[in-house]
């Protein structure tokens, strides 16, 4: 149906233009020859073919092109003749002779065309006189494209300012007079289209009524163009008399299109004066028209009017720009009481827009804003619509974009009110927009009390809203989110002790409502954070006038209950290795009880919950490093400690890291720049015990495999004699290190070891290397000098 | 010519925020022919950031990382050189340059790149040489006090290598020792260049000196501009 209905318009054109082109050629042939008489009878039987309703406008446009342009030729056909002394006045009623309305008026407007043009009569009768002739039309499409033929033809020819055809009786008023009289016309004919046809067509009829509007919308350039429409005239009779029409023709379509137009064809000087009478019309407007876009639009256009140069600014003071925009959209809201939440917010975040560009030093302002949109969402509840979520980003946005500064934000009392009304998804987005723009702008957020404001916004990623876990999050997305609150933590930061304290413990207070999940992110930022200060206060010596001071120790105390939040989750990886960043920083500060403690924790931790191999290893490792590096133990607390490690290293599960630990372990009897702790004699028993694990090992190896395996750790251990042999071990003698290199020959050689070429190459650079310090000479390769190797 | 990235101990989120925008806008993908890196990134997003930069990517574990499945440590070899990495923590005494040293014999690798101390350091060893790029963040250590980021290039070119250190001082990239300051991006610092030894085994031709602190030599030249 639709198909037919589609080919039969494609006949209809085709036949429309074969019948135009076929008079067109007459009418040339007339022309050619002069013959007046015939150029009008074909003239006019060309533009019966524009007399057609069978066409949609589309259709209708391209055959109205067709004959516009042998209209042009017409009408150069009429100058020449004017020229030639035929008058004007003449062929004004000549072709009046013809005998269909719509030829009648297409021939009457390119006469007159002409008239205007010869100057024979003034400007504003003749013009007067076409466009009321135009009523004679009222079937909507053909009346819009002839009106619009006429507003073509005589756009050139309007008495304005300036203009050739301005003279005592035309004046500008009578081109304004004209054209407004001409809109009015066509929007008519353009809203009366609507109420025409069947009902179920609607679609189609708004469709082909969208096709037709910049015809309508051209009147409003052509005004806008006119140069003697000043401020005055603007305010006075245009704006007024447009505005009358776009009100009272209570079409939806042609309000939204109109106002739209406006907004965009006018200079937006005129706009900033006349906004009471500009905002004055919305409300009046049909409750179904888009105004949120309308005055979106109109508030970007004066921002950027304002942003053009700073010299127009005082105007907008001037006029109240804001406080007039705000109340409009308070009417608008009141006005349109359908208005979905998305309208509402859209409003607001394009008014925001407006107030931070035009304003930016009116904080009062946009705090304004957003406390009259958290009244109009009043009682909604959370918003769902996601549109309306995704505006309220838009708002919450505007000011983190505008002054690059979380900080500035923060002092907008009603910003959290705002975010209240967001779910706890888009909340969770919002927090993290916080979180860029503050990492974005390397913001240092550097108050206690700026924090707790912060953590007010963002709480949808610090906590379970509604205390519920959400389990549906993803975890990539959970880890993102917690990570960027992790790196958050290390913008919250200032150089003052007590502040920096105040702040930790906010932190603390916040990150601690986080549940087991979020923990494990926002427990080490905290603590390195904390670290850092102590670091900072690090040889400050105690305040003996009080504990009002933040001192290493009330850190300490409570980085103490912070790692131990972990036990919730549990994670005693991560909390061995905090621990034991404490205990080295707590040694740093010359505080023993408290480094004791710390390893203490460090301890239990590896007794009671660390029971993975590798991860043992790992700590151990760790436990090792960091207690090798301890001054701060007296002899008895380190006794202990070093005892322990290296009992904890005899029971590892595999051999070879038994091997490994226990003779890192002798480190922790020799350590080179202390001269108390060079116990010679209890680093040989760790290097003993190595050798005995690995002999156990490669023993272990030959029952289990057949074969004894590398000799690795052996050369591993070698080189454990040399490094304590050259750092004058007296324990270690040269004999000791001889019977090694015999031993791991030995071991090479023999038939039941596994060939290993890394050994190998491993044993032969250890080789090289006592024969590199043979050769150094000195004091080293006197030493060095009866090891044969 | 080749150039390889060799960078460290980020401790992202826990320590830095992010890599120094200065270092971000320097380091862009397709410049660099390997990267190695220590450990201690800590996250994925760290992990991925550097695998744009350069396909080639190799890590070793640190105690830090999120992912467990980094080696302890891991040998390669580029041009006539091979390299050793490893994160270090596992070397004790941290950052003693003896003990490395021999896990540089036991890894047979010319050069060793470790990190963990957030210092940085080049050494040459025997013929070898012992690098610590540092804290490509900066990060706080509770080894090395007032940390700086940096990195270091090597530009390994046969039997060359140039190792460059870029760091940044209050914010400027500078050269080490401080002080010398160079201007704009050329701001790096050019070590002293070590020549492989032709491959192993091979004996006698060592230099004279065992531990030397590599010097910075000159001004320098940026070999990714």
């Amino acid at each position: 149906m639709m198909a037919d209905g589609h080919e039969d318009e494609e006949k209809w054109l085709a036949a429309g233009i074969a019948g135009l082109q076929q008079n067109a050629f007459y009418m040339h042939r007339a022309l050619d020859s002069n013959n007046l008489r015939d150029a009008l009878k074909y003239s006019a039987q060309m533009l019966s073919e524009l007399r057609t309703s069978k066409l949609s406008p589309h259709k209708y446009y391209e055959l109205y092109m067709r004959a516009f342009d042998e209209l042009r030729k017409l009408e150069m056909f009429f100058k020449e003749e004017a020229r030639r002394g035929c008058s004007v006045i003449d062929l004004y009623e000549l072709v009046q002779h013809a005998g269909n309305i719509l030829p009648r008026l297409y021939l009457l407007c390119t006469v007159g065309s002409v008239y205007i043009k010869s100057k024979e009569a003034p400007a504003k009768d003749v013009l007067k006189d076409l466009v009321e002739m135009c009523r004679g039309i009222q079937h909507p499409v053909r009346g819009l494209f002839l009106r619009s033929y006429l507003s073509q033809v005589s756009r050139d020819k309007l008495p304005d300012i300036g203009s050739e055809y301005e003279g005592d009786a035309d004046t500008v008023t009578d081109a304004v007079e004209f054209v407004l009289q001409n809109f009015t016309e066509m929007n008519k004919l353009w809203v009366r289209m609507q109420h025409q046809g069947p009902a179920r067509e609607k679609e189609k009829r708004e469709k082909e009524r969208s096709e037709l509007r910049d015809l309508v919308g051209k009147n409003l350039h052509v005004l806008g163009q006119i140069e003697g429409v000043d401020l005055e005239m603007y305010k006075e009779t245009v704006l007024p008399r447009v505005l009358e029409q776009v009100v009272n023709c209570k079409d939806e379509i042609a309000q939204f299109y109109l106002m739209d137009c406006i907004i965009q064809v006018f200079p937006d000087e005129y706009h900033l004066q006349t906004l009471d009478i500009l905002l004055g019309a919305c409300p009046q407007l049909q409750p179904s028209v888009d105004i949120k876009t309308v005055l979106s639009q109109l508030m970007e256009r004066l921002s950027n009017y304002a942003a053009s140069s700073t010299e127009v600014l005082p105007e907008f003071l001037q006029v109240e720009a804001f406080s007039k925009l705000s109340n409009a959209i308070g009417k608008v809201i009141e006005a349109q009481v359908d208005m979905p939440t998305v309208g509402v917010v859209t409003l607001y975040s394009s008014l925001l827009k407006f107030t931070l560009h035009v304003h930016p030093d009116r904080l009062d302002y946009a705090d304004q804003v957003l406390g009259a949109c958290v009244k109009k969402l009043a009682g909604k509840g959370k918003i769902e619509d996601n549109k309306a979520t995704k505006q309220i980003v838009a708002l919450l946005s505007a000011p983190l974009d505008k002054y690059n500064d979380i900080v500035t934000a923060l002092k907008l009392s009603n910003y959290p009110h705002v975010m209240e009304y967001l779910d706890n998804e888009t909340n969770k987005v919002m927090a993290t927009v916080i979180i860029q723009s503050i990492m974005k702008n390397k913001t240092q957020i550097s108050t206690a009390e700026k924090v707790e404001a912060l953590f007010e916004l963002i709480k949808g990623l610090i906590k379970d809203l509604d205390g519920t876990p959400d389990d549906e999050v993803d975890e990539d997305d959970f880890k993102e989110e917690q990570n960027s609150v992790a790196r958050l933590i290390q913008m919250l930061c200032n150089d003052d002790p007590e502040e920096m304290f105040k702040i930790i413990c906010t932190v603390r207070k916040h990150v601690l409502t986080g549940g087991p999940k979020r923990l494990l992110f926002t427990v080490p930022p905290l603590v390195f954070s904390s670290l850092k200060l102590v670091r900072q206060l690090q040889g400050q010596d105690e305040n003996p006038f009080g504990d009002d001071t933040t001192t290493p120790k009330k850190i300490f105390q409570l980085l103490n209950q912070t790692i131990e939040a972990l036990s919730s989750i549990p994670a005693p990886d991560l909390a061995l290795r905090l621990y034991l960043q404490c205990a080295e920083a707590a040694n740093d500060c010359e505080l023993e009880p408290v480094a004791y403690e710390f390893f203490t924790q460090a301890y239990i931790l590896y007794e009671e919950e660390i029971s993975d191999s590798k991860a043992q290893v790992t700590a151990l490792h760790l436990i090792i490093g960091t207690l090798q590096r301890m001054h701060v133990f007296g002899v008895e607390n380190r006794d202990t400690l070093t005892h322990k490690a290296t009992g904890y290293s005899a029971k590892l599960l595999k051999k070879p890291d038994q091997c490994r630990a226990v003779y890192a372990c002798a480190h922790l009897f020799w350590v080179d720049d202390q001269e108390n702790m060079k116990d010679g004699e209890r680093v040989l028993i760790c290097l003993k015990r190595a050798l005995r694990i690995a002999n156990a090992a490669q023993q272990m190896s030959n029952a289990a495999r057949g074969s004894t395996g590398s000799s690795t750790l052996f050369v591993e251990i070698l080189n454990k004699y040399l490094y304590f042999f050259e750092k004058g071990n007296p324990q270690i003698t040269v004999a000791s290190i001889q019977s090694l290199i015999e031993l791991i020959t030995n071991e090479m050689q023999s038939e039941s070891t596994t060939p290993d070429p890394a050994t190998d190459a491993f044993f032969a650079s250890t080789l090289r290397y006592i024969q590199f310090q043979k050769q150094k000479g000195g004091a080293v390769g006197e030493k060095y000098e009866p090891i044969k190797a | 010519m080749v150039l390889v990235l060799a960078l460290g101990d980020l401790h992202v989120p826990h320590r830095a925020p992010d890599l120094p925008a200065k270092f971000k806008s320097m380091l862009v993908p397709g410049k660099i022919q390997h990267i190695i890196c220590t450990g201690n990134l800590c996250i994925k997003e760290v992990h991925d950031y550097l695998k744009t930069l350069c396909p080639d990517l190799h890590i070793t574990r640190g105690e830090y990382d999120e992912e467990t499945r980094y080696p302890e440590t891991k040998t390669l070899t580029i041009g006539q050189f091979k390299l050793g990495l490893c994160h270090g923590h596992q070397v004790i005494p941290w950052g003693d340059l003896d003990s490395l040293a021999m896990l540089q014999r036991q890894l047979d690798v010319d050069i060793l790149v470790t990190g963990h101390t957030h210092q940085f350091t080049a050494y040459k060893h025997e013929a070898g040489v012992v690098i610590n790029p540092g804290s490509a963040t900066g990060a706080h250590s509770s080894i090395t006090y007032d940390v700086n980021p940096s990195f270091v290039l090597m530009d390994i070119d046969g039997l060359r290598v140039v190792v460059y250190v870029y760091e940044l001082i209050d914010g400027e990239f500078s050269t080490i020792p401080a002080g010398r300051a160079a201007s704009g991006a050329e701001l790096c610092t050019m070590l002293q260049e070590v020549r492989a030894r032709p491959h192993r085994p091979h004996e006698g031709e060592v230099g004279p000196t065992q531990c030397e602190r590599v010097e910075p030599v000159s001004g320098c030249r940026s070999s990714l501009h």
